[in-house]
């Protein structure tokens, strides 16, 4: 078989077990949500701990929570509904883990089948861009307990994985001179990578504002409070500005090589300009007093809807010189 | 009040959540009394407010909306042309709003005025701030320590209180001792990182500014086997920045001895794909003269200019003779390509030297395919099989009243077709080395060759360099501010041993680990000491 028909395979596999995650974390929530009233928001304070712990924390990685479920439900017999859920968020953490290696795996041998880096259309854009998302998830995890995210991410990784592989498929094509370049691998990549982050600090930021308001409801009463959702969102996002700071000069560097100017408000330029400075008032706000909380949230939020925006409208239905959407 | 507080922290505009004044009054105007410097200073506040930074920021980021909707004169001028022709009614709306000069609009650069002042408002207080703060020594101790973040007792008595300034110093931290313990403090470059990238914003808009004022762009189309001096007439297109002097125009010739085009064969999916653009030229200048090449993402540095590779296309070369055999034409003719084959669209207007005045359009072919229709279509982009087709006109030309005309555009308003078309005669078909004769007896038309052209662009931008070292600098003061953490630490001797605590300034999630760091270091000191007593001495 040719690598590309393997790869094609592996990521219809993908989009299935991805499909499979998201049905097993949503179905953690609606089993918590009728069975585990009664169990206490214990992990609550586990989680606030581990808020405390450095990225890199030797010691709080290794109380994750998958090993201390033996110590809940011995010490506990009638905590069993809880240990239920830790047993399907595990599935579901597993599965995504699976999804994961068969996502990358087809992504990698896209680009061995196109003999350069996977990222030179809408189509293989999506495989790369979704790939990190889920891989800073999947890594995020190794830091602080995010599985509650599993829905949020999951969700999006089956929408758009599937919405890529259904209408933006391309075959192969040779690189344009335009973007035959070393700055194609970095500037889209590490472009990619910072969506990845923002990604999940924007899920952050939805169950941060859902925690704010519903405090009292079963699954809802379980997540980590709403000043431990920020902080973790917040330093997500921290990262994903540098990089896309990163990402907004390495394309003026190419730009210039390219087209023969740094900056040329083209609209990905624009695009590119917009979301920066939505973040940039994003940081702003959570450094200002009354803006803490849920404004600095919604800003987020609107930061990464136009993240969004700029890939799925403005790749496709704006006309401007980045036009290798390959479709 | 909980937290200790020197003078020297980093001052704030009021809002900012640390501020010091967040437990002092608003200061707002409470009547016209005020006077007018009061009036001054409480706009000045207002605008230097965090809570304005935002505003701006988020009406900044609304503000570049438009600018991707609507086609920019400066990044899509065809746009521009099609959007006005299709909205007649709205062309008021557009011009009144500068809705195809968006970047420069009064609107949009009031908002970035308005905030790059907000921005020197920020600035300049807190650099004279944080510049005391460097030459500041960390602040007392507080009372009670255990209200801070990673309390910890650890052994040890006034005697260890220097070994604990050692361990403070030897992890970054600026220490003082003060009565009855340490105080120590580090991080100092999170809020320089902050004020270096806030600057750098600065810099940089005002380097951009003056490069595109210093500097200048042209475009000009080349043939292949043609030169060009890099003179300001020798441009097609000539932009200069509003202090651009003429003097600033490197001497130099450029010949482009050919451009080398490589096409996708091999693929099916990309047939015909042009994979590679390789422009042969050599550069004449006070170096003499020496062969370069210019590629799509590889610029050609002459003497400061940049020039690109921007675009290229096909230009027969046409030579027209009157009816006695005098040529009158002999030049390339460069035609636009129409689509991904290269179906070119040219015009050739001949004013003078035929009895008439003639005017020719028509397509040229690189690998013409007969179309059931009696058209021709190009099945690759490259010369395989070479067709020119041409439609006659003859009449006015239009040029006589002065007014600028597009090359590529033949206005047939006052001519007549005296081949294609609906006339008499069928259109001129050409293939290289072939004649053709002009309907009416007017003469002759042959194609001698096909070259190719490039649009090469030239651009000169003396701020470059200055704009790519700032954007470095930028980013590094940004990393720097988002990720080192300040935080202060003390430890203080009570009866029941050495406490320690930590006080974050700003986001510092690893504040806890920190002092549990210090704790540890501690401990395993006083416990090799208990073994060595002969430990050496202070040796500072
Ligand atoms: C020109 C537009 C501006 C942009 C793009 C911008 C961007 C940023 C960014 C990215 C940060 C995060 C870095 C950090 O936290 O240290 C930041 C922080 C900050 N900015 Fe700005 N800024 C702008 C204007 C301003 C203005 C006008 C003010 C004053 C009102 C201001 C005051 C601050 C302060 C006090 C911080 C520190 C926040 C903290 O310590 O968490 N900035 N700015």
């Amino acid at each position: 078989m040719e690598f590309e028909t393997i790869s094609r395979l592996l990521i219809f596999s993908a989009i299935v077990v991805y499909a499979l995650a998201f049905v097993i974390y949503a179905f953690d929530i609606v089993s918590h949500g009728s069975s585990a009233k009664a169990a206490p928001a214990r992990a609550n304070r586990r989680e606030l701990v581990t808020a405390g712990a450095d990225a890199a924390g030797g010691q709080s990685q290794n109380v994750s929570a998958d090993e201390s479920t033996p110590v809940i439900s011995q010490a506990a017999p009638a905590n069993a509904p809880r240990r239920k859920r830790r047993n399907w968020l595990r599935a579901g953490f597993s599965i995504t883990v699976i999804g994961w290696v068969l996502h990358v795996a087809g992504t990698v041998l896209r680009g061995v089948a196109a003999e350069r880096v996977p990222w030179a259309n809408m189509y293989e854009f999506a495989l790369t861009g979704i790939a990190l998302a889920v891989g800073v998830f999947v890594f995020a995890q190794l830091w602080r307990d995010v599985r509650f995210l599993g829905v949020y991410i999951m969700g999006m990784a089956t929408l758009f994985l599937g919405g890529a592989a259904s209408n933006y498929y391309v075959e192969i094509t040779p690189l344009p001179p335009a973007l035959q370049s070393p700055w194609l691998v970095i500037h889209v990549f590490v472009a990619t990578l910072a969506c990845g982050f923002l990604a999940i600090s924007s899920g952050l930021s939805i169950v941060q504002l859902i925690r704010q308001r519903a405090k009292r409801s079963g699954f809802i009463a379980s997540l980590p409070n709403a000043d431990s959702l920020e902080n973790t969102s917040y330093r997500l996002a921290v990262v994903g500005f540098i990089l896309w700071t990163f990402t907004l000069m390495a394309g003026a560097i190419w730009a210039h090589a390219a087209w023969g100017r740094y900056w040329g408000w083209d609209t990905k330029e624009v695009w590119t300009f917009i979301i920066w400075v939505v973040y940039a008032g994003y940081l702003h706000a959570r450094a200002t007093r009354g803006w803490r909380g849920t404004a600095s949230a919604v800003l987020n939020l609107i930061g990464f809807a136009a993240i969004l925006f700029n890939f799925v409208i403005v790749n496709t239905y704006f006309t401007g010189l980045h036009a290798y959407s390959g479709l | 009040m909980s937290r200790p507080s020197s003078n020297a922290d980093p001052l704030r505009p009021d809002d900012f959540v640390d501020a010091e004044s967040a437990k002092r009054p608003a200061p707002a105007p409470k009547n016209p009394e005020l006077g007018f410097m009061g009036w001054v200073r409480f706009v000045w506040r207002q605008l230097t407010s965090m809570r304005t930074a935002i505003v701006l920021l988020i009406m900044l980021a609304m503000a570049a909306i438009p600018g991707s909707l609507v086609p920019q004169e400066s990044s899509d001028p065809n746009g521009v042309i099609q959007v006005r022709e299709e909205n007649p009614g709205l062309l008021w709306f557009y011009d009144a709003f500068q809705l195809h000069h968006v970047f420069e609009s009064y609107w949009f650069s009031a908002i970035y005025l308005l905030l790059f002042i907000s921005l020197i408002g920020c600035i300049l207080p807190r650099t004279k701030h944080h510049l005391k703060a460097l030459r500041t020594p960390p602040p007392k101790i507080p009372a009670r320590l255990s209200r801070l973040k990673g309390y910890t007792v650890v052994p040890g008595d006034a005697d260890d209180v220097d070994r604990a300034q050692k361990t403070l110093k030897k992890l970054g931290y600026r220490t003082r001792l003060y009565e009855g313990g340490v105080s120590a403090e580090r991080g100092y470059l999170r809020e320089t990182g902050n004020l270096v990238f806030h600057v750098a914003m600065l810099v940089l808009l005002v380097a951009v500014a003056v490069g595109g004022s210093l500097g200048y762009k042209g475009q000009r189309l080349v043939f292949e086997g043609y030169s060009y001096a890099n003179t300001l007439s020798s441009w097609d297109l000539f932009q200069p920045g509003r202090f651009f002097s003429a003097d600033s125009l490197p001497d130099f010739s450029l010949t482009l001895n050919e451009l080398d085009v490589v096409y996708e064969m091999e693929n099916k999916e990309a047939f015909g794909q042009p994979t590679d653009f390789t422009g042969y030229v050599t550069v004449t200048d006070e170096d003499g003269s020496h062969d370069e090449i210019i590629k799509v993402n590889q610029p050609l540095n002459v003497q400061g200019a940049d020039l690109f590779l921007l675009s290229n296309g096909y230009a027969p070369v046409v030579t027209v003779r009157d009816d006695a055999g005098e040529v009158v034409f002999q030049e390339p003719v460069p035609f636009l390509s129409q689509d991904e084959m290269n179906t070119s669209l040219g015009v050739i207007k001949l004013p003078d030297g035929l009895d008439e005045q003639v005017g020719m359009r028509g397509f040229f072919y690189p690998s013409a395919v007969p179309l059931d229709t009696g058209a021709y279509a190009s099945g690759y982009p490259d010369l395989w099989n070479p067709l020119m087709t041409m439609q006659v006109y003859t009449g006015d030309l239009g040029l006589d009243d002065g007014a600028p005309s597009n090359v590529y555009v033949l206005d047939t308003d006052g001519m007549t077709q005296v081949a294609g078309g609906d006339s008499d005669t069928a259109s001129l078909e050409l293939a290289i080395g072939e004649t053709a004769e002009l309907p009416d007896g007017l003469g002759t038309i042959s194609l001698d060759e096909v070259v190719r052209y490039a649009v090469i662009d030239i651009q000169s931008d003396p701020m470059n360099k200055t704009v790519l070292v700032t954007a470095i600098v930028l980013i590094t003061g940004l990393i720097t501010a988002l990720l080192v953490p300040r935080r202060r630490v003390w430890v203080k001797v009570t009866p029941k041993g050495l406490e320690v605590a930590g006080l974050a300034r700003g986001e510092d999630p690893t504040l806890e680990k920190a002092v549990e760091d210090v704790a540890d270091r501690l401990r395993e000191g006083s416990a090799d000491q208990a073994d060595a007593p002969d430990s050496p001495k202070d040796d500072s």
